[in-house]
């Protein structure tokens, strides 16, 4: 057999940061603290310096309040999160693979997902009474909604050819499901399970402004009362970094659930 | 009369209805025998994927028959290999894991899968790239895996819808060759649908000519060239003679004074 000698195509290039990038990435932070000092010192805001809301850290840290709040905001977003996906996968395999359950459920996702979940918090209190169901619930809703709508896209674009493919080499239309279209469609539910989780963590700290005894929003809306800064910017520091680090776990989960996939 | 392999038998293929109908394929009647290559080649919209998707089970036709061994094809089985343009191999699986899609659903124990396997990548020079991705594959490289992975089902027929069009000029001779190569040593009925006129004869006995709006039988034209093929054979003036023939014929310049 004469063996053609067409050669492979180079690994595409790897896309993680390069340490040049860290570099400038630190840099830029320590650029950005260092202006907020400048400003804070030369009196042109009354924002609390960096080293006042570090103390303040610390102090809550040590005193456990801090752990508490996050723990607090946490649970519910992960609570939420996961009972919003669980159900989000089967009903969007469900409204893609057939014209009829699209056709039930679609006009209720799409009334729903212009309602900002927010607004449904009223609603949810004086069903659900004030305890932690209500911010579970819209929680819930907000990661059910981005999830459901990508992975119904996902499977609908799955590329017909791959059906065809499976087909004749004698697949059933379960094997199909299961070989095909869910590993085809993986791609499209995480970004989904990416874009949840971002707007279930936007709306768990908006929904802790308003209604809860415990978590980062409440501890913030605490702080206003009392004209108290840093309390507030550290919980905003706290936020931004369980924010960062949830997505970057589900980045991870994606890149290696999908390293199949070609990038460009 | 010996039965033929495949067998089209007045066949039409109707889009749409009403005002809106469109015959993609009329009354076509044609032979394929056991163990033959037969290409099939004609402008676009002559229906030559159509009648290559009837055969392969995923497209009924409007009316007449459409036999596979003498039995009326209801679906697709993996008797009827196919191969598509697009390689339609499985991203999410490695070279050797899409060679065994088909023999897993055929229910071989994992080590006879894996011995088939490994033996149709090597016929078609792969084996050290068993446990790559697709993605990291050359167009020619995913377009040989997909032959492998046609081939390891052992289908009686082979089924190939325009399967070089995506590949430059070269990669493309290598692959004829190639397709002429490991046939010869594994005999199956092919039918080959594609564009490229030299293409057609070079690796048929017979190269079936359709006539588009509404496709067509337009010509049924032998080629009376030597196995093994070669670059001699390619360069041969008989070879010339029945590629010329061909191009008219696809082209319509068959009876005019030219």
């Amino acid at each position: 057999m004469s063996v053609v000698s067409d050669i492979a195509v180079s690994e595409p290039g790897n896309r993680r940061w390069a340490p040049g990038n860290l570099f400038w990435a630190t840099l830029s932070f320590a650029g950005g603290i260092g202006l907020w000092w400048l400003a804070t010192v030369a009196g042109f805001s009354e924002l609390p310096t960096p080293w006042s809301v570090l103390t303040r850290m610390i102090e809550l840290g040590i005193d456990g309040q801090l752990w508490l709040d996050m723990y607090a905001s946490l649970r519910r977003v992960l609570i939420g999160f996961a009972l919003g996906s669980i159900l989000a996968v089967p009903v969007g395999f469900l409204m893609g693979w057939y014209n009829i359950a699209r056709a039930l459920i679609d006009p209720w996702i799409q009334f729903f997902r212009v309602i900002p979940p927010l607004a449904i918090i009223p609603l949810a209190i004086v069903t659900m009474g004030i305890d932690e169901t209500p911010k579970i619930f819209v929680i819930f809703l907000a990661a059910f909604l981005s999830a459901v709508v990508s992975t119904y896209q996902g499977v609908i674009s799955v590329d017909k050819t791959y059906i065809n493919a499976a087909r004749v080499l004698g697949a059933s239309d379960g094997t199909i499901f299961a070989r095909v279209i869910i590993p085809a469609s993986t791609p499209f539910i995480l970004v989904g399970f990416r874009i949840g989780l971002g707007s279930a963590w936007a709306t768990v700290v908006a929904a802790e402004l308003i209604a809860a005894q415990s978590g980062l929003g409440f501890r913030m809306q605490q702080a206003q009362l009392y004209y108290d800064l840093p309390t507030i910017f550290v919980s905003l520091v706290a936020i931004g970094i369980l924010g960062l680090i949830m997505d970057r776990v589900v980045v991870r989960v994606e890149e290696r659930l999908t390293h199949w996939q070609e990038r460009v | 009369m010996a039965e033929a392999k495949i067998s089209f038998r007045n066949v039409a293929k109707v889009f749409g209805a009403g005002t809106n109908a469109f015959t993609a394929i009329q009354n076509l009647t044609f032979d394929i025998e056991d163990g033959e290559i037969v290409t099939v080649v004609g402008p676009s919209g002559c229906g030559k994927s159509t009648a290559m998707n009837m055969v392969a089970g995923l497209m009924s036709q409007s009316s007449g028959e459409v036999l596979v061994d003498g039995k009326p094809v209801s679906r697709p089985g993996p008797d009827r290999g196919v191969i598509f343009q697009q390689y339609a191999l499985f991203p999410w699986m490695t070279v050797r894991e899409n060679v065994e899609f088909g023999l897993k659903l055929q229910k071989l124990g994992k080590v006879e899968r894996r011995q088939r396997a490994m033996h149709y990548l090597g016929l078609v020079g792969l084996a050290d790239f068993a446990d790559s991705y697709p993605k990291t594959l050359s167009g020619g490289m995913k377009q040989r895996c997909a032959i492998a992975r046609a081939y390891a089902v052992n289908p009686t027929v082979l089924l190939m819808d325009e399967p070089f069009g995506a590949l430059d000029a070269l990669t493309r001779v290598k692959l004829q060759n190639q397709l002429l190569e490991t046939w010869s040593k594994d005999k199956r009925t092919v039918m080959f649908i594609t564009h490229d006129v030299d293409e057609a004869v070079y690796i048929a006995h017979r190269v079936i000519v359709l006539a588009a709006n509404p496709g067509r039988l337009q010509e049924i034209i032998d080629v009376d060239l030597p196995f093994p093929r070669d670059d001699e054979v390619r360069l041969s003036p008989e070879f010339a003679e029945i590629r010329n023939r061909v191009w008219r014929a696809v082209y319509h310049r068959d009876t005019e004074a030219a």
